[in-house]
């Protein structure tokens, strides 16, 4: 039995050495993580903007204008993000010699652009008509309506679904090892295939994963308290 | 002051109102009533385009509000509305509700609008709700906000669509009593409301709108003892007069 326990013990302990510690491979996982994570954050910035100019373009009075935007957010939604990122790379970008990382924080910003277009849409129409109509009966033209009184209140219903959209967009970009880009599931596959072992390196690999999205999801847990909490006043 | 000629408004191909021509003056007091869907609320919107006329003309102290590249903020800087559902902005605490919009279109400094709040606060004796929120007032409450709020803009004239009807019983007094005042003061006011003591009491003009059309008008002390038109007198008969 004791022996047993030795024997599974040396062995695991020798795949981590083989896996994490010899070559500094660990280091790979991190950079990967690193990868991961800082184009999640670029990524959701651009997509960010470029949801707030769709929406823009949406609510716009000009037909061409709301054709545009809504045209943006209705192709993107309807093609997959991979199939999105390999244009972005080998045909927008193909002749062109641009940091991977700009291909990829391109790449996903258009992608989540268009969703969080939509949670902008939502967050706004959550706002009773009625505080538009005030807002305009005082006087007040359409833009400082929706600054001072929609975009306060409709924050509230936008900030946790932006934060969520975050989150999807760490899982989303699992993929852009399609672009050579080394993220944090590029790292466990190259782990693999140096060592021949994909236990090891793929496990680590999720849990990462999965630790990033609950200390999130926690996080999130919190805002929306938080904002409840300042609903009661 | 107020000048509707031929105002019409059709919503998906249903006419609501159906050639409105109505002159308000300075200073009166004019009640509007009728039965539900007859128009009333639309007729009110349609003053401060909040709706948009589907045809005819709104001039407002001369000034065509219709016409295309009419400056809209501005013409509604000068007349006030308080609506059923208050619209008070949760967000912000009654001084801010009161203040912004003065700030923000520049008609008032800061330090400015905030004397105005105050003194208007005072007038209706909520000074000591000025730091609080909207969802910690009661419906009187927050409708006398509602009509200081508009107050504070110093319009020309104030429409009410419905002010107490969603407020409980016992709050309808207060509201009544501030807009009561409002009209001893001298404000030009349109009013649609089901109150009929208020309409006698302090209505220079009764009009009564059926069908998208003002199917009678008078004062109010020959309006409701001799009501002319059919409808009128059945609608009266249904409300208890
Ligand atoms: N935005 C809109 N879209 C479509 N129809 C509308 C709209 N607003 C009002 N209507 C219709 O126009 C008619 C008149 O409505 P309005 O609100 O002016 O009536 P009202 O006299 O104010 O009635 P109430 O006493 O119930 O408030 C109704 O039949 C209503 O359904
Ligand atoms: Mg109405």
């Amino acid at each position: 039995m004791v022996q047993w326990i030795i024997g599974k013990w040396d062995a695991f302990s020798h795949d981590v050495y083989l896996n994490f510690i010899k070559e500094s491979r660990y280091l790979l996982i991190l950079d990967g993580l690193k990868t991961t994570i800082l184009l999640s954050i670029t990524a959701i910035l651009f997509g960010i903007v470029l949801g707030g100019l769709a929406t823009l373009l949406r609510r716009s009075k000009y037909g061409f204008l709301r054709a545009i935007g809504y045209t943006y957010v209705d192709v993107i939604r309807g093609t997959p993000s991979m199939m999105q990122l390999l244009v972005i790379n080998f045909v927008v970008f193909a002749s062109v010699n641009v940091d991977l990382f700009v291909v990829g924080t391109v790449a996903f910003g258009l992608n989540s652009g268009a969703y969080i277009s939509e949670i902008f849409r939502a967050g706004i129409l959550s706002i009773d008509k009625g505080q538009t109509e005030a807002g305009r009966s005082l006087g007040l033209s359409s833009s400082q309506t929706m600054t001072y009184i929609i975009l306060p209140q409709a924050i509230k219903n936008i900030l946790p679904a932006l934060a969520n959209e975050f989150i999807m967009l760490i899982k989303e970009t699992a993929i852009v090892g399609y672009i050579a880009m080394r993220d944090l599931t590029k790292a466990g596959d190259i782990i693999r295939s140096l060592t021949y072992d994909a236990y090891m390196p793929l496990l680590a690999v999720a849990l990462l994963y999965y630790l990033l999205v609950k200390i999130l999801t926690l996080g999130i847990e919190w805002l929306e308290r938080y904002l409840r909490a300042s609903d009661m006043r | 002051m107020i000048v509707v000629n031929g105002l019409c408004k059709t919503f998906d191909k249903t006419p609501v109102l159906r050639g409105i021509d109505e002159h308000i003056h300075q200073g009166e007091k004019v009640v509007i009533i009728g039965p539900s869907g007859s128009g009333k609320s639309t007729f009110l919107r349609c003053l401060n385009l909040l709706e948009t006329p589907t045809s005819g003309t709104i001039l407002i102290e001369g000034e065509d509000i219709t016409a295309p590249g009419a400056n809209v903020d501005k013409i509604r800087q000068k007349m006030g509305m308080v609506f059923q559902q208050f619209n008070l902005f949760p967000h912000l605490n009654v001084l801010d509700n009161i203040t912004l919009s003065p700030v923000k279109t520049g008609k008032n400094t800061k330090e400015e609008a905030r004397d105005i709040a105050f003194s208007l606060l005072k007038r209706v004796g909520l000074e000591e709700k000025a730091g609080s929120f909207p969802g910690q007032l009661s419906g009187g409450q927050k409708q006398r906000i509602a009509i200081i709020r508009a107050l504070a803009m110093s319009p020309d004239v104030m429409l009410f669509d419905e002010p107490t009807s969603a407020l409980d019983p016992e709050m309808v007094g207060e509201v009544l009593q501030v807009m009561k005042d409002l009209a001893e003061a001298g404000m030009t006011m349109v009013v649609v409301t089901h109150e009929m003591g208020f309409a006698r009491e302090v209505a220079s003009r009764v009009l009564f709108m059926d069908e998208g059309l003002i199917a009678e008008q008078g004062e109010p002390d020959e309006f409701f003892k001799n009501p002319k038109n059919e409808r009128t007198r059945s609608f009266l008969s249904r409300v208890g007069i």
